[in-house]
């Protein structure tokens, strides 16, 4: 009876929680749950304002990173964007006839027209030319033509102008017969005529008088110059242009309307009573005045009305000029930004009136943004009817700023589009103690929170409810607390951008915890064009250390080539602050980072120089100490791949005849020489450093068990034939070809080596355990191709024997010495498959027990995630019982491409660079962030969450259920003696 | 083949004393060693095993054409030795038959090897290496036709690795055309890793040698008639695997199994109850009183 009563109160709950089954593929309601995608533009290089019509203020950019981009001009939020491709730089932006973008990209090869509103493509012209020459775009806003706007372009060596309504060319004119270098087209204003100005050799200055209506050339003047010119020419006034000489102490003016050119030539030292070296004009287009770089000042000089030049005033150096914008009737206005104090003052001035102040302001400027690189103004109309000026400017840092009465209306975060390396820090452990208060509260919240997510999971929420619980779920306190959490999900992920500067994201939801402008990283006199290369974990503190702070080891380089010093920076990735940083004497061509710690724990790295000397870091003799023990173990081999040659290298001894302990001498072991007429090196990829991988043994489907050949020090290879590295159809399949290598990197041994005739690169490939997986394309088949490679040692196959074992007759627990000769197999099988990919890599866990995913990042910019087990060269047509059973697919002949499997989900990482995995404490789960222009971050887990309940897990449920059952016991114990009772006194 | 071939290398492991032999043998024998034979990509590696000779003639590198009816000449090239950080000297030659195939490729077959005996200078250092824990370096010409090509084929090993009853060494080259790629150099079985220090018992090398060519990868399988089935195929791939009833049901199962107890013991109770109920109806109101008052006690 009790029994029964018990199951009419379990039955329903067991229903209910058995309807409630998780679902382990990505619903629409949890998206942004446990990932984050932030959109990023780049660094800014050309600006144009839309406000003239009401509506929505705008402002259509376009960066380095080769986006194209309209921002809302009050929030800073993109209304759309366009990344081209990595080699279609744009060149110049414009916009024509109110409602069209114009933009000039590929080096003045392609032109186009984008709608403003929705940033739709309107047309696209390709402009042919046989000489590369500087690309110029303008468009021609007095002239028109059946209102048309004319869109001139200078690409190529040649002048096109082009329709703005649907981009037909309505005349050419080809320079590249002349051999002049085009520098400028200007058209002055209320003219049919426009100029194309240029130079010839380096002391002949031409002009050219063309028709704009018809492209008719009008008249070709020319005149000499002898003392030469330098740099590029700078249209000061409609009639006046201004350049440097050879020697680049004086400014030459050129009258170039007249009947003949004339020539001026002013002193700069006379000019600013200083002798100057170096002077630059900057590009600013001012009318009547512009500015010229001389030493650690800018100097602003006024072009007189009798052609004389003067200078108006001197200003501090690191400022930016903006271009001139005429704001009402004839009046110009530009802006200067200056930097004073931790403060920037932005100097908005009339043209013609040097003391004419339209607006001075000052503004409070975070110090790691860094000088003021470029600033744009636009002008609007005050509430009083008085015209007001924002500016738009660029940081040192590439974080992009609107400036508006005196204060910053908004700032984006560029650099993040360009990061180069990213690393992981742990959070703080959570501090001890904290208040009754705080825990009531949280009581309070918890249950209340957990009420809603029942009402929820009965379907008795309100619609106000579930957009309570979605929005609860959306930004759970929980997931961007500053502290360490017990599944691992909780990191700091620090990305070091190109510009320098160091940003710190967490995990949870994707915000700047800290950022740092790298001083080493900064442009000083010693290190003229820094850039940083790479980042490493220094010191990881865990037992013994606990309460020293994680820090990262930033590394980089002084200069573009290879043999520039480098420069090393510490900074301590829980407070942001730079530790200290050193100035190298020797250069980097490599960092290794040792598996050896000191009692600080901090990492011993191996900084390998271009003149193959290997320097130690940190420079503590606790470090030599411990160094020196594992001398004779230290092997690592470089890649020469312009002459197509690897090499491995050991330590020899101390440098010779430099008195330096830290610095060793190294000496070759071993060398590979690829022919260089039937083979270039294309791609090389190994290990993950710090990858784990749980068991050796990999048990097949007939009990038999196979061990995987698992070494750090295994190379992968690939070489194509030289004629097919380049462009896709440069090479036919029979003279096409792509060999992959397995290389051991302490002996240099070959241990595996296979050619896949009629194939070529580019070839993206991932090394993982005892097995690597690479993409190519089959000329033969025309269609992309993935192969697996998983090599097996076979010296340890004899150990299946269960006597062995027991008598301890095996050698599993023997060394492993790779002097020994190696005794592999290697198998693989190759797939079709449907995309290009830019990147691939693969997931990784904590223990290496989850079965693992290649994550590959596709040419539509999104992240595929693709089961291993479809690489698995066991798969046959018809796999056995026993194999079906081990999870052997049937072999197919393309790789499946699952609508549901893309990690991405509905976004896009624009201009996807790559990719990176980090294990979570949580066995089952990774966490994988996607870089390119944008950013992604989710927490996937490849064989589900086993070990864990999954988030949406109802735990009041399951509490509610408890104490039924309980009361049901009691209720049905009370009703069972009251029977039993009963029964008695029958 | 294989019969004659290990029967060699038991005469050669045997007749150490008559190590003046084993270059006469493998002069020009036709029949001798596997040919290395598919057209461009010979699978089978080209195996040698000679026994250390004293100092041939040719020491130094040189080459050497017979205009052979069937476009097949000999060539030598030579191996260099260093002993830790000193400097390359001559330490044997490499003989092989250079192969002209129609399509204008070259392919070496039938390489031989024959090694200088170390001198007594070379012995001391070799010692010296042991002692030392050092390498015992090796180098080939990356070009067989002109030595030494564009760089040197540079490998080494623990010299601890070599000596066994003699000196053991394997050499494996692997070849693309004419050119060498890479050697793999080391002991022909392991090398246990605490290397012990072990001098030879006799300063004379055996030698193994393979050459290798690349190998070939599988094509693609394409199954063009599955073009359908192909599809459905993957459809298939894409579900999860097939679930066994109880699998799938356990939870409607088990408690619909206690309700089956459940009524099995109700059932059980029910005729029970009957059987011990229908004796006692007719004297229910006789036997009343008695039990009564026992409990009550």
């Amino acid at each position: 009876m009790g029994m029964r009563m018990a199951i009419r109160v379990f039955l329903p709950l067991l229903l209910l929680l058995a309807s409630a089954e998780h679902s382990f593929s990505l619903y629409e309601d949890q998206v942004g749950l446990m990932d984050w995608h932030q959109q990023y533009i780049g660094k800014v290089k050309h600006a144009v304002f839309h406000t003239q019509k009401t509506g929505r203020k705008r402002v259509v950019v376009s960066t380095e990173e080769n986006v194209i981009a309209s921002l809302d001009l009050r929030h800073g939020e993109i209304f759309w964007r366009h990344v081209l491709g990595t080699n279609d730089a744009v060149d110049g932006i414009d916009i024509a006839l109110g409602k069209y973008v114009i933009t000039l990209s590929s080096e003045g090869s392609l032109l186009r027209a984008w709608n403003l509103p929705d940033g739709k493509m309107v047309w696209e012209s390709f402009l042919q030319g046989s000489k590369p020459s500087k690309s110029l775009l303008s468009v021609l806003i007095n002239l028109k033509v059946d209102k048309d706007n004319v869109i001139l372009v200078f690409s190529k060596g040649c002048l096109h102008a082009l329709s703005s309504i649907d981009g037909e060319v309505l005349w050419e004119k080809d320079f590249s017969a002349e051999s002049i270098e085009v520098q400028q087209i200007i058209q002055p204003s209320g003219s049919d005529i426009i100029y194309a100005v240029g130079f010839v050799g380096s002391s002949q200055f031409d002009a050219y008088e063309i028709n704009a209506k018809n492209g008719e050339l009008l008249k070709h003047k020319s005149a000499a110059f002898p003392d030469g010119f330098y740099g590029e020419v700078l249209l000061v006034s409609s009639d006046m242009l201004v350049s440097l000489d050879a020697t680049r102490s004086s400014l030459v003016t050129i009258n170039f309307q007249n009947e003949e050119i004339n020539f001026g030539k002013t002193y700069i030292s006379d000019l600013v009573e200083e002798s100057s070296r170096n002077a630059v004009i900057l590009p600013s287009k001012l009318s009547g005045i512009f500015a010229v770089k001389v030493n650690t000042f800018s100097a602003f000089i006024r072009v007189t009305t009798e052609g004389k030049l003067e200078v108006v005033d001197k200003i501090n150096n690191a400022a930016a000029v903006s271009d001139a914008l005429s704001f009402s009737e004839g009046q110009k206005a530009f802006a200067i930004v200056e930097h004073a104090d931790g403060k920037i003052l932005l100097t908005v001035k009339l043209n013609h009136d040097w003391n004419g102040d339209l607006l001075k302001e000052s503004i409070v400027m975070d110090h790691q943004r860094g000088l003021v690189h470029m600033v744009f103004i636009n002008t609007y109309i005050r509430t009083d009817r008085s015209h007001g000026f924002r500016a738009l400017i660029v940081m040192e840092d590439h974080s992009l700023l609107l400036l508006q009465q005196g204060a910053i209306v908004w700032s984006r975060e560029e650099s993040l589009a360009s990061i180069v390396d990213v690393t992981t820090s742990e959070l703080p452990v959570q501090k001890k103690g904290v208040s009754v208060a705080k825990v009531e509260q949280n009581l309070f919240e918890w249950l209340k929170g957990h009420i809603l997510k029942l009402k929820g999971t009965l379907m008795l929420a309100s619609p106000e409810d579930i957009a309570a619980i979605q929005g609860m779920r959306l930004k759970s306190s929980e997931k961007s607390k500053m502290t360490r959490d017990h599944n691992g999900f909780r990191k700091l992920l620090i990305v070091l951008t190109r510009a320098g500067k160091l940003y710190a994201l967490h995990t949870g939801d994707g915000r700047v915890v800290w950022s740092l402008l790298l001083s080493s990283l900064h442009k000083s006199g010693s290190c003229e064009h820094p850039t940083g290369l790479s980042v490493y974990q220094w010191q990881v503190p865990h037992h013994h250390a606990m309460d020293e702070n994680p820090s990262i080891l930033v590394v980089g380089r002084c200069g573009p080539n290879w043999d520039a010093p480098g420069v090393l920076s510490f900074v301590d990735t829980y407070t942001g602050k730079e530790l200290d940083s050193l100035g190298l004497t020797h250069s980097v061509m490599q960092v290794i980072p040792l598996p050896f710690t000191d009692s600080a724990e901090q990492h011993l790295h191996l900084i390998i120089d271009a003149d193959h000397h290997a320097h130690l870091y940190p420079r503590t003799s606790e470090a030599i100490g411990i160094f020196q023990n594992e001398f004779s173990n230290v092997y690592w081999y470089s890649v020469d791949t312009d002459n197509g040659i690897i090499r491995g290298h050991d330590l020899k001894s101390n440098c010779f005849g430099v008195a330096d302990e830290y610095c060793f001498d190294s000496r070759d072991l071993w060398s590979i020489v690829f022919p260089s007429e039937s083979e270039k090196i294309i791609e090389t990829v190994t290990r993950k450093l710090n990858e784990v991988v749980h068991t050796q043994a990999k048990v097949i489907a007939d009990q038999d068990v196979m061990y995987k050949y698992i070494s750090k020090n295994l190379l992968f290879v690939a070489t194509v034939a030289p004629k097919a590295s380049g462009e896709f159809r440069t090479a036919t399949p029979e003279e096409s070809w792509l060999v992959v290598y397995l290389i051991d990197t302490v002996t240099g041994r070959i241990l595996h080596r296979m050619t896949h005739h009629g194939s070529q690169g580019p070839v993206r490939a991932v090394f993982s355990e005892n097995w690597v997986v690479y993409h190519y394309f089959n000329l033969r088949a025309h269609r992309y191709e993935m192969s697996v490679i998983e090599i097996y040692d076979q010296s340890r196959a004899e150990n299946k024997d269960v006597l062995k074992l027991v008598f301890g007759k095996h050698n599993l627990t023997s060394p492993i010495s790779l002097y020994s000769r190696p005794e592999v197999i290697a198998k693989s099988q190759s797939y079709f498959f449907t995309h290009s990919v830019k990147t691939i890599t693969v997931t990784s866990t904590a223990k290496g027990i989850t079965s693992k995913q290649l994550l590959i990042g596709t040419i539509g910019d999104q992240v595929l995630a693709l089961d291993k087990r479809y690489l698995d060269p066991r798969r046959s047509v018809n796999p056995t019982q026993a194999e079906k059973e081990e999870g052997v697919i049937p072999l197919t002949d393309s790789l499946p491409i699952i609508p549901q499997s893309y990690v991405t989900h509905a976004l896009k990482v624009e201009g996807l660079r790559g990719i990176v995995t980090v294990p979570a404490k949580l066995e089952s789960t990774t966490l994988a962030f996607a870089y390119g222009v944008d950013l992604f971050f989710t927490r996937m887990a490849p064989s589900r969450t086993y070990d864990s309940l999954t988030e949406d897990f109802s735990y009041a449920l399951l509490l509610i259920t408890i104490v039924a059952l309980i009361a049901a016991i009691f209720v049905t114990w009370v009703l069972s003696e009251r029977k039993e009772l009963q029964e008695k006194w029958r | 083949m294989s019969l004659l071939h290990s029967l060699l290398t038991l005469s050669l492991l045997f007749s150490s004393s008559l190590a003046f032999r084993s270059d006469e043998l493998l002069i020009d024998d036709e029949e001798f060693g596997p040919e290395g034979g598919v057209q461009g990509h010979p699978k089978s590696p080209d195996v040698a095993q000679t026994r250390s000779s004293p100092p041939p003639t040719t020491a130094t590198t040189t080459r050497k054409r017979y205009s052979d009816p069937d476009q097949d000449s000999k060539i030598h090239f030579s191996l260099e030795h260093a002993f830790g950080d000193s400097e390359f000297s001559s330490a044997g030659t490499f003989t092989a038959r250079l192969k002209t195939w129609n399509h204008g490729g070259q392919t070496l077959t039938k390489l031989r090897f024959s090694r200088n005996a170390f001198t007594e200078l070379e012995k001391e250092k070799f010692k010296n290496v042991l002692e030392g824990d050092d390498f015992y370096k090796i180098r080939l010409p990356s070009n067989v036709l002109s030595p030494p090509g564009r760089e040197f084929i540079i490998s080494s090993v623990k010299a601890r690795c070599l000596p066994r009853e003699g000196l053991d060494e394997h050499f494996v080259i692997h070849m693309e055309g004419i050119n060498i790629l890479a050697v793999n150099y080391g002991s022909p079985g392991a090398c246990p890793h605490p290397r012990q220090l072990k001098l030879p018992m006799k300063w004379s090398f055996n030698s193994h040698t393979v050459l290798k060519n690349t190998e070939q990868a599988q094509r693609t399988p394409i199954f063009s008639e599955e073009i359908l089935g192909g599809e459905i195929g993957e459809g298939e791939v894409v579900m999860p695997p097939e679930r066994s009833f109880w699998a799938k049901y356990w939870m409607y199962l088990i408690p619909l199994g206690l309700i089956v107890m459940n009524a099995i013991t109700q059932a059980m109770n029910m005729p029970e109850e009957q059987a011990g109920g229908q004796p006692q109806q007719p004297g229910a109101a006789v036997q009343r009183g008695p039990p009564a008052a026992v409990r009550r006690r």
